[in-house]
């Protein structure tokens, strides 16, 4: 099963392009983290993914080709906005009831048992709780719906360090006891190896990046070496990203096959993902698009 | 003074040094050879559940899985459907002389290379390299 399937997607507000030409297919089963700067386009996709958007051109399928924004889709796709908005004059047990009469399916009990187990009071304003409990809340009614995709836009932007483990704690046991799939976006790049297991790097309006952590990792390696031995490197290697000055050059390359790339007078070693998300965030121009459905579409990988 | 990062009171406690450059799954792998080295745990015990796991420590769940499936694979644990894992067998102990042997030879080496002028964190890091190459190789087909 995919949870996001997109095809030539593009979206243009008044002419300005958000995202151009985006083909992505995200098997079931994973944590995304979709990363890169603000102003990438990570929201715009985010808002096409659960319909409050529509396509410029192109296409965009959530859990197995349902159009989003439609009924089907939207019993199986929960969302979180930025900033977790909500009502701030109602109370918490108000918030609730009105998620239990807007869903067609909303797991009351469930969702009370977590704000409980917080200690979120039920007749607190939900304007007076604090920037964690909020995000709490919003995800305990998000999770209520019984989602088998949940999509989150920035939720650990306004978290301290603790409200932030405890929120990916709920949300991580959330995908392992009901099998949901959970696409987040983040422009935090600490604790995205110990959260996501596949990342959609997005820059620009373009699909730089996408795939599992561990392949995109087991792709790539850091040449360490002198610069004299730069003009030596085989052509073949285009590096990435050439970091470093003076002695040492670290380059950050593709390596396709399973064995380490021959190039003289470099040592190779596994490259660190936030070192490799950086990089390309660095180059904008660079490409790697790995997975048989989007070379099969003709993706141009430069 | 309770740590939040640690899981399961009755049976394995997990903990994660996200600065260790050790892959997550196999801290987890390592914590439950040393319990069972240490004999705190033993067959038959039940490993925290994915779940639990995930909650404390908010990490992927699939990395749990990664760890746990690799305890299967070395023989240590076993999956039961509908329950969890559980552990398997006692960690295979390197028999006395061998281990004599083995450290013997390490001495030796480690004379070398003191006697060749390099200081103690210099072997410190000849030998982690040695260690990560070789698990790097041994777990290429996996990663």
């Amino acid at each position: 099963m995919t949870v996001l399937e997109t095809s030539g997607l593009s979206k243009r507000y008044r002419g300005v392009s958000a995202l151009r030409d985006c083909n992505l297919a995200i098997p079931a089963g994973h944590v995304v983290a979709l990363v890169g700067p603000n102003g990438a386009g990570k929201s715009t996709l985010l808002q096409l993914a659960v319909g409050l958007q529509r396509p410029s051109s192109g296409t965009i399928r959530v859990l197995d080709g349902k159009v989003p924004g439609s009924p089907a889709a939207l019993a199986g796709v929960g969302f979180v906005a930025q900033n977790a908005p909500m009502y701030r004059n109602m109370s918490v047990a108000g918030m609730l009831q009105m998620a239990r009469d807007l869903n067609l399916v909303f797991d009351g009990a469930y969702a009370l048992r977590r704000i409980e187990d917080i200690g979120i009071p039920l007749k607190a304003k939900v304007g007076a709780l604090s920037g964690g409990h909020q995000a709490q809340l919003a995800l305990a009614i998000a999770l209520a719906k019984r989602p088998q995709l949940l999509v989150l836009d920035e939720p650990l932007a306004r978290l301290d360090p603790l409200a932030k483990h405890e929120f990916l704690g709920v949300l991580m046991a959330a995908a392992a006891a009901e099998g949901m799939s959970v696409i987040f976006s983040s422009h935090v790049l600490a604790e995205l190896e110990r959260i996501s297991d596949y990342l959609v790097l997005v820059n620009r309006g373009r699909i730089q990046l996408a795939g599992r952590v561990d392949a995109v990792l087991a792709g790539h390696r850091v040449l360490t070496g002198p610069p004299q031995a730069l003009p030596a490197l085989p052509p073949t290697l285009a590096p990435i990203r050439i970091a470093g000055a003076g002695a040492q050059v670290h380059l950050l390359v593709r390596t396709p096959g399973q064995e380490d790339p021959v190039a003289p007078g470099f040592a190779a070693q596994p490259a660190v993902l936030e070192e490799l998300v950086l990089a390309y965030l660095q180059e904008p121009g660079a490409t790697s698009l790995p997975g048989p459905r989007l070379a099969a579409s003709g993706v141009p990988t430069r | 003074m309770i740590d939040k990062h640690l899981v399961g009171a009755s049976s394995v406690a997990f903990r994660l040094d996200h600065g260790s450059g050790v892959p997550t799954y196999l801290q987890l792998v390592q914590q439950v050879e040393q319990a069972l080295r240490l004999g705190l745990i033993g067959p038959g015990d039940q490993l925290p559940t994915v779940k639990d796991v995930v909650q404390t420590l908010a990490i992927n769940p699939n990395t749990v899985m990664k760890a746990y499936r690799e305890l299967e694979h070395r023989g240590l644990a076993a999956g039961r459907p509908g329950q969890g894992t559980f552990v398997k067998a006692a960690l295979q102990r390197v028999s006395g002389p061998e281990q004599v042997a083995l450290a013997q030879r390490l001495r030796a080496w480690v004379r070398d290379a003191v006697a060749s002028g390099l200081d103690d964190e210099s072997i410190a890091a000849i030998f982690a390299a040695a260690m990560r190459d070789v698990h790097d190789h041994q777990n290429g087909a996996i990663a």
